[in-house]
């Protein structure tokens, strides 16, 4: 029996008809249009491009006309260049860092903000958020989207919110028991760490009061979720969002733990091959592309998020009729190309946790030595060695490699670990160092 | 009638084995045997405690990958040949030792022999049926 008690936030949307659903896409997608083209310069020089007039976007079946948006643009127009409305409606600014060393900055109006809080309090309430709940948010806070995003939907819903931010895991304990909290928000990785430090700070598992939890940021596996719930007591859910879109909330999973609803009256998603860019039919693997429709600080047209993953409009046992992704495979960013092979991290993972005897902690690192590409992985056992048998450890260590090699296709070297030696984030994990020039 | 050991998982690097020795040093927890089997990349130091069960705690709260094993223990005389008759009763009754260590004490005139074997149990009965003293928890 799930402790959780779930409910749907806000019926009138997430159980919507398709035709209702479509019209009011098509309603605010013109909308937005017509905005971006009027106020952003860069969407009216894309579209001037493509020789297209917001007149010519009717409904959301015009919506494959227009261009695509790609991170590249909004750093070409650091800081500010993407946005919509004048600077004195922006309310407030987030920014995500990348590789490249110029941040990606995301400006807010009031209305993006209560957008914002909708969608993630329609999301907690998917994890049985109420009044009565008590959330404790271990996202970082700042200008990172996690901390805030969990924050103003916990708080629209009207439950107690604790902005515990990330860091210092004995406090985080503590505050998370003695307060009785329902509810955890964080990353699924910085949340299996407080379940395995719970033990080793003395503490019982039995004297805290979770129930449920809304765990994103980073791409996790359905057997890191069995894992997280059985460390911590509770029902696990996946949260997606990026900032440049909203932040957390963009979609989130139902009770039914298979793939997430996306809040498609203010996103509407589409799935693209990366390749060719056209858009693929439901049931497809291909990158995540999402327009917001609702949005008026810096709306974003077809913007290409890298995700891969799939959508479907499978009815859902939930009741809720909007539209479902798969669990993200990867961000593309993340991707390895190994010998030619594409390598996801999440699917390392999911090879690494069919073996029984090793914990979800591990790291991959990528050498290329004499031009050829070479992978080893570091994963811990985990706390209770079962056998002292030195063969016993071999066998371990030789499951983990056949299973990486099934999952992959390609051959890593296995080191296993000692318990608590492979560095533990408290906010996105990093689990590839990748020492290739 | 066996004798419990515990067995922590140590990679094969420098400061591995003091850090051991010191968590359960510092909490007064002294050692009766201690043996290490390694290969190039990983060891597993096997060790009995004279309080296991607080060595145990210990090495769990500090976060180490540790485990019980019980082990047969048997109590020879210390001369010639008594450790390969002792081998010898498993062997011919085809139970394989997959370790064993052995150690004497000075102020004994004994031998003390632990070993982990295929079939625990047949083992025991063997030894016993041949009258071979075989070491309970307590074994010193």
């Amino acid at each position: 029996m799930p402790k959780i008690q779930d409910y749907i936030y806000r019926p009138e949307f997430e159980c919507m008809s398709r035709s209702e659903m479509e019209a009011l896409q098509s309603e605010r997608l013109r909308k937005t249009v017509e905005l971006v083209y009027n106020n952003c310069k860069p969407y009216r020089a894309k579209m001037d491009e493509c020789k297209l007039k917001p007149s010519d976007i009717r409904s959301v079946s015009d919506l494959s006309k227009l261009p695509f948006t790609v991170k590249h643009d909004l750093r070409e127009a650091y800081p500010f260049g993407f946005y919509s409305s004048p600077k004195s409606d922006i309310v407030e600014v987030h920014a995500s860092s990348g590789t490249t060393g110029k941040l990606t900055v995301v400006g807010y109006t009031q209305n993006d903000i209560d957008v914002w809080a909708e969608i993630a309090a329609r999301s907690l309430a998917m994890a049985g958020v109420t009044k009565d709940s008590l959330v404790h948010v271990a996202y970082g806070y700042g200008l990172f989207t996690g901390g805030l995003g969990a924050h103003y939907g916990a708080q629209k819903i009207g439950a107690s919110t604790v902005p515990a931010s990330a860091g210092n895991t004995i406090r985080q304990l503590t505050l998370l028991r003695d307060f009785g909290a329902t509810h955890l928000c964080c990353t699924p990785s910085y949340a299996i760490y407080l379940g395995t430090e719970i033990e080793k700070a003395g503490m019982d598992i039995g004297d805290f009061s979770l129930v449920g939890g809304a765990f994103g940021a980073e791409p996790w596996t359905y057997q890191m979720r069995d894992e997280l719930e059985r460390l911590l007591h509770i029902d696990a859910l996946d949260i997606y969002g990026l900032s440049e879109i909203s932040g957390p909330g963009v979609s989130m999973e139902c009770m039914q733990k298979h793939g997430n609803h996306v809040q498609e009256d203010h996103f509407i998603p589409e799935i693209i091959d990366p390749e060719t860019l056209e858009p693929l039919p439901f049931g497809c693997e291909g990158e995540l592309v999402f327009t917001t429709i609702t949005k008026t600080g810096q709306p974003l047209i077809r913007y290409r998020t890298r995700d891969l993953c799939t959508l479907s409009n499978e009815r859902c046992a939930c009741g809720r009729t909007s539209v479902k992704m798969s669990k993200v495979k990867g961000r593309s960013d993340d991707m390895l190309i190994i010998r030619g092979v594409n390598v996801f991290p999440s699917q390392i993972e999911a090879a690494i946790m069919n073996v029984s005897g090793v914990s979800p902690h591990y790291m991959i690192y990528v050498d290329r030595v004499n031009n050829l590409d070479i992978m080893e992985i570091d994963i811990e056992l985990d706390g209770n060695l079962a056998s002292d048998r030195i063969s016993d450890l071999e066998a371990i260590k030789r499951k983990v490699e056949s299973e990486v090699n099934s999952y992959i296709g390609v051959s890593a070297k296995i080191k296993l670990c000692e318990k608590g030696t492979i560095k533990r984030s408290e906010g996105k994990a990093v689990r590839v160092i990748d020492r290739r020039d | 009638m066996l004798v419990k050991q515990l067995s922590v998982f140590m990679e094969n690097r420098p400061g591995r084995l003091y850090k051991l020795t010191h968590a359960l040093g510092k909490e007064g927890i002294d050692f009766v045997t201690l043996s290490i089997a390694d290969t190039k990349d990983f060891g597993i130091v096997r060790f009995i405690a004279r309080d296991n069960e607080k060595a145990y705690e210990i090495l769990k709260k500090e976060g180490f990958t540790v485990g019980i094993t019980e082990l047969i223990g048997v109590e020879v005389e210390d001369r010639p040949n008594a450790l390969a008759e002792v081998v010898h009763l498993m062997e011919e009754s085809n139970i394989n030792i997959e370790y064993l260590y052995s150690f004497v004490l000075t102020n004994h005139n004994s031998a003390k022999i632990l070993m982990r074997v295929s079939d625990t149990e047949r083992a025991v009965a063997i030894l016993q049926a041949k009258g071979i003293k075989l070491l309970s928890e307590k074994i010193l």
